[in-house]
């Protein structure tokens, strides 16, 4: 038997958080009552004309710089003709051979190293309106008994993002995507909510023999609503390719919609893809020449961005890669992290403490004073568990302290201790004889059931001590 | 009394401001004119009952949307459609006061040259009614010429307001491109349409083109515009005046209109100008071909919004294609239905080089050829058509025929230069136009070079057969 390889590149969507509309002053945004943020430019009357929004052309650079492109000094928007009632023109107002940004790359880090992934483009088009097909059994147009259209969301503006095709597996699609929405959230361009459909992704997936040259026919696979279905997706794709191949047959180029609940792939009716869209320049817009200096001037405003920032992390702080990325999971986490750190805590305590049980807490980081924080856990060895967690929960809060929680010291005085120890050891006679049979692992219980009856306040180096000494 | 057949829109503005007319009376003249006389010519399809303005009265091409007003392209698509905003151009004359008279005929969606592709039947030409007013805007010349309205509006993609104006013996500017805002225009092609005045004399085509150009916000391809200055000299002196051979010698031109074109060229000489010859193959030559690509490859697309889902006519069916393949069938007549299929065919992939992609490269050789020829020269001279106005039907069986009536004024077009056309004088008792082509944004050149010419030549602009 072969052994297979998958070629993947991923068409991104994400829709720009801009106040107002790609081509028109409705406002933008999710949510609003059905077709009340229209306008004769985005219902496409008879005679209205596209403005553009200069705020999206600006962030579609600022996320072109991110991704490492090149900026057009000469970019132009296409018509993409075809019929669909999403789409009120006949047109969609999209970019075709003169793009925005061109020719990038993005790098994953990993803890085997950096992947690049080679950006073709990033382009600035409108996003179409929203349809329900009302009856019918596969709630596509065809079939249905009446369809709804939205057009609150009709003229959003939306970048679209084009990869060569350098991705080898599902997994890997799956975390390069997850990147590329946190570096647009940090950007601060678009919320990248898939759920909400801010962010959306199509794959082209093929798969050859390892050490096999070029690539063999690929298919387009949509419908995928997070980051989980992307993955078992493409790896149902990439399943039912490998069973094609190998079974004599041929892959034929087509789009599929992943169905979730069969975990199968399903072509699309044809007639739902034009085969022409007879791009030709719009010629109700001049072209966009961003100037030399506002390009730079944008570069200027890309902050560091998560995928730099966790390489940063491993060295500055000499993290493990799971902590680094982990710690990287928000900009607001990682800052803290580094306010924390900052205060000559010990770094890898600071990491385990901020990744596993500040995170629980679900206190954002943003709220948290990182040297009040710091000290806090500095202390925590002195401060009883119960304690510790509460001020986690707590560290949120403008007044935040940390000395306030530092009173609540240990138990370490023998004397006290010691008749708990007894009686513990008294209450559970089995234990204490499975224990001196060999049990070792039972000391634990025994600890644990001591911090039980101090509420936790106990010092647990002094009960151990304790235990191990009467238990001798 | 008001004569409406003689009444200039400046001597009606000059009217009110003196206060012997009301706005009132200006516009009842007009009422009683519509009254008498659009029925023979049908040049409105639309009437308003005031809109609240007491100005000087005008017309718009029903292309021009007009809030609260029907406005139909001349299409059985938008026979209900009354848009929910107004166009740039009817909010400027809003804005100066114009008081709107009502909507005027055009071919559908000024796709034709003679107002016969019009759903609505054909307008008239007011110097004889068996004739066609020419087109696509027929209906605000002859509604000029008839004194149905002191002035008017049109729009011009191929010649759509210097071909009509020359029929019915108005003045017309078709503007540089880029200086009238076509938000709110019907689109036929995007990259040609212009919306510019049809008059009875050049100063009232420059008080109107003042009120309706520059810059707007509203449609990105727009430029600020130099000020409009009224002309006023009566001579030529100092002008060059080119004569593009091609543009003069083109077969098909009529000997009377090449006659009375020559006659017109001999007064510049008269009026102190320096007249010399010159050439412009390949834009007359590639011109109307390269046209016949481009206009329909964005008419193309500009039609596809009307599927029947938001406005306009819907046939009902089964499924959405379905209803958008009978609502389009139903809706449009043949010379759209024509064009979107010559739009599509030159956009398809494969032959986009071939088809769109080349009429592009061309236009901008025909744009060199221009520059080259304005650099020895102020203004060009030309017929504005190879014809007077002809008889109804005379053409309405071949497209083709219709489409080289526009020959002469394409070229220009293509390279968005302006184009002005007065009347010069009569061939067969029929006005004869003559264009006036100039560099980008001189349109202050034109108009100073039309009055001259216009007073020389002493045109009178009320048909004959009305005086």
């Amino acid at each position: 038997m072969p052994e297979w390889e998958a070629v993947i590149g991923l068409e991104i969507h994400t829709q720009l958080k801009t106040r107002t509309k790609m081509f028109c002053s409705c406002e933008a945004g999710f949510g609003g009552e059905p077709n009340t943020r229209t306008c004769p430019v985005c219902l496409a009357f008879p005679g209205a004309l596209p403005v553009p929004n200069e705020t999206a052309v600006e962030w579609t650079i600022k996320l072109g710089h991110a991704l490492n492109c090149r900026v057009a000094e000469h970019a132009v928007f296409h018509r993409k003709n075809y019929f669909y009632p999403d789409n009120p023109k006949g047109y969609q107002i999209s970019q075709y051979d003169e793009p925005l940004c061109i020719e990038g790359s993005f790098v994953v880090p990993g803890p085997d190293g950096d992947s690049e992934v080679r950006i073709v483009r990033a382009h600035l088009e409108e996003d179409a309106a929203k349809t329900i097909h009302v009856g019918g059994a596969t709630g596509r147009i065809v079939g249905s008994a009446h369809s709804n259209v939205d057009f609150n969301r009709g003229g959003t503006p939306l970048v679209e993002i084009v990869t060569q095709p350098d991705l080898r597996s599902a997994e890997q699609a799956k975390r390069f995507l997850q990147l590329l929405r946190q570096t647009i959230v940090e950007l601060g361009v678009s919320d990248a909510e898939m759920e909400k459909g801010t962010l959306r992704a199509d794959a082209n997936i093929s798969v050859r023999e390892v050490g096999e040259a070029g690539y063999r026919t690929r298919t387009e696979l949509k419908n995928m609503n997070s980051f989980n279905h992307i993955a078992r997706g493409i790896d149902a794709e990439i399943r039912r390719q490998i069973e094609t191949w190998e079974s004599g047959g041929e892959v034929v180029q087509e789009t599929l919609d992943y169905e979730v609940k069969s975990d199968t792939v399903t072509p699309r009716r044809r007639k739902e893809e034009a085969d022409d869209y007879l791009y030709f320049p719009e010629p109700d817009l001049v072209p966009l020449k961003p100037p030399a200096d506002l390009v730079e001037r944008l570069r200027t405003e890309v902050p560091e961005l998560p995928g730099a920032r966790i390489r940063r992390f491993e060295k500055e702080y000499e993290l493990p890669y799971y902590d680094a990325e982990v710690l990287n999971g928000s900009a607001a986490l990682a800052a803290l992290y580094e306010q924390v750190a900052l205060e000559g805590i010990d770094a890898k305590a600071a990491s385990n403490v901020l990744m596993n049980d500040f995170v629980a807490t679900g206190v954002d980081p943003a709220a948290v004073d990182g040297a009040e924080l710091a000290k806090l856990i500095a202390a925590r060895a002195t401060i009883p568990r119960e304690s510790f967690t509460r001020a986690l929960i707590e560290s949120g809060d403008p007044d935040f302290r940390a000395e306030t929680y530092l009173g609540d010291t240990l138990v370490a005085d023998t004397a006290e201790l010691e008749p708990l120890v007894e009686r513990v050891l008294a209450d559970n006679p089995g234990q204490v004889a499975a224990y001196k049979g060999g049990k070792d692992g039972l000391l634990g219980f025994f600890v644990g059931q001591v911090m039980k009856e101090t509420q936790g306040k106990a010092d647990p180096k002094v009960v151990n001590e304790l235990l191990r000494a009467k238990l001798a | 009394m008001i004569d409406t057949l003689r009444l200039t829109a400046g001597e009606a503005r000059a009217l009110l401001e003196r206060g012997d007319v009301s706005g009132a009376e200006l516009r009842a003249a007009y009422r009683k004119a519509i009254e008498t006389r659009n029925e023979e010519l049908n040049c409105f399809l639309t009437l308003v009952d005031g809109d609240g303005n007491d100005g000087v009265p005008i017309a718009l091409k029903d292309v021009i949307s007009t809030k609260g007003v029907r406005t139909t392209a001349g299409s059985k698509i938008l026979e209900d459609y009354v848009p929910v905003f107004d166009s740039t151009v009817a909010d400027r004359c809003k804005a100066a006061g114009l008081q709107l008279l009502g909507k005027t005929n055009t071919d559908e969606f000024a796709m034709g040259s003679s107002t016969e592709n019009s759903a609505y039947g054909p307008s008239r030409n007011p110097w004889d009614p068996t004739r066609v007013p020419g087109g696509s805007g027929g209906g605000s010349a002859a509604a000029v010429s008839a004194g149905l309205a002191p002035w008017a509006l049109g729009s011009d993609t191929g010649g759509s307001i210097k071909q009509p104006s020359a029929l019915c013996g108005n003045v017309g500017l078709r503007p540089t491109y880029g200086t009238v805002s076509r938000y709110g225009i019907v689109a036929f092609a995007s990259s040609l349409d212009q919306v510019g005045p049809v008059t009875k004399n050049v100063r009232d085509n420059a008080l109107l083109y003042g009120i309706i150009s520059g810059r707007d916000d509203c449609d990105s391809t727009t430029v600020e515009v130099p000020p409009v200055e009224l002309p006023e000299a009566e001579d030529l002196k100092g002008l060059r005046v080119g004569v593009p051979k091609e543009l003069n010698e083109a077969e098909g031109i009529a000997p009377g209109v090449a006659e009375a074109v020559h006659r017109a060229i001999d007064l510049c000489t008269e009026l102190g100008a320096e007249v010399g010859e010159c050439e412009l193959p390949r834009s007359v030559e590639y011109g109307l071909p390269c046209y016949y690509l481009i206009a329909p490859a964005e008419a193309s697309s500009n039609l596809a919004r009307y599927d029947g889902v938001r406005y306009g006519l819907r046939v009902p069916a089964e499924n959405y294609y379905e209803m958008v393949a009978r609502t389009r069938d139903a809706g449009f007549g043949d010379e759209p239905k024509r064009r979107i299929m010559l739009g599509t065919y030159a956009l398809s992939a494969g032959y986009y080089e071939a088809y769109y992609g080349q009429a592009q490269k061309v236009r901008t050789v025909i744009a060199r050829e221009f520059d080259a020829a304005f650099e020895r020269f102020d203004v060009l001279v030309s017929p504005t058509s190879p014809t007077v106005a002809f008889k109804i039907g005379e053409k309405a069986e071949s497209p083709l025929a219709m489409y080289l009536t526009d020959v002469l004024t394409i070229p220009p077009n293509m390279a968005g230069l302006p184009g002005l056309s007065i009347p010069c004088g009569l061939s067969e008792g029929l006005p004869v136009g003559l264009q006036l082509i100039g560099p980008q944004f001189s349109e202050n050149m034109l108009f100073r070079t039309g009055h001259a010419l216009e007073r020389a030549i002493g045109f009178d602009t009320v048909p004959e057969r009305l005086r």
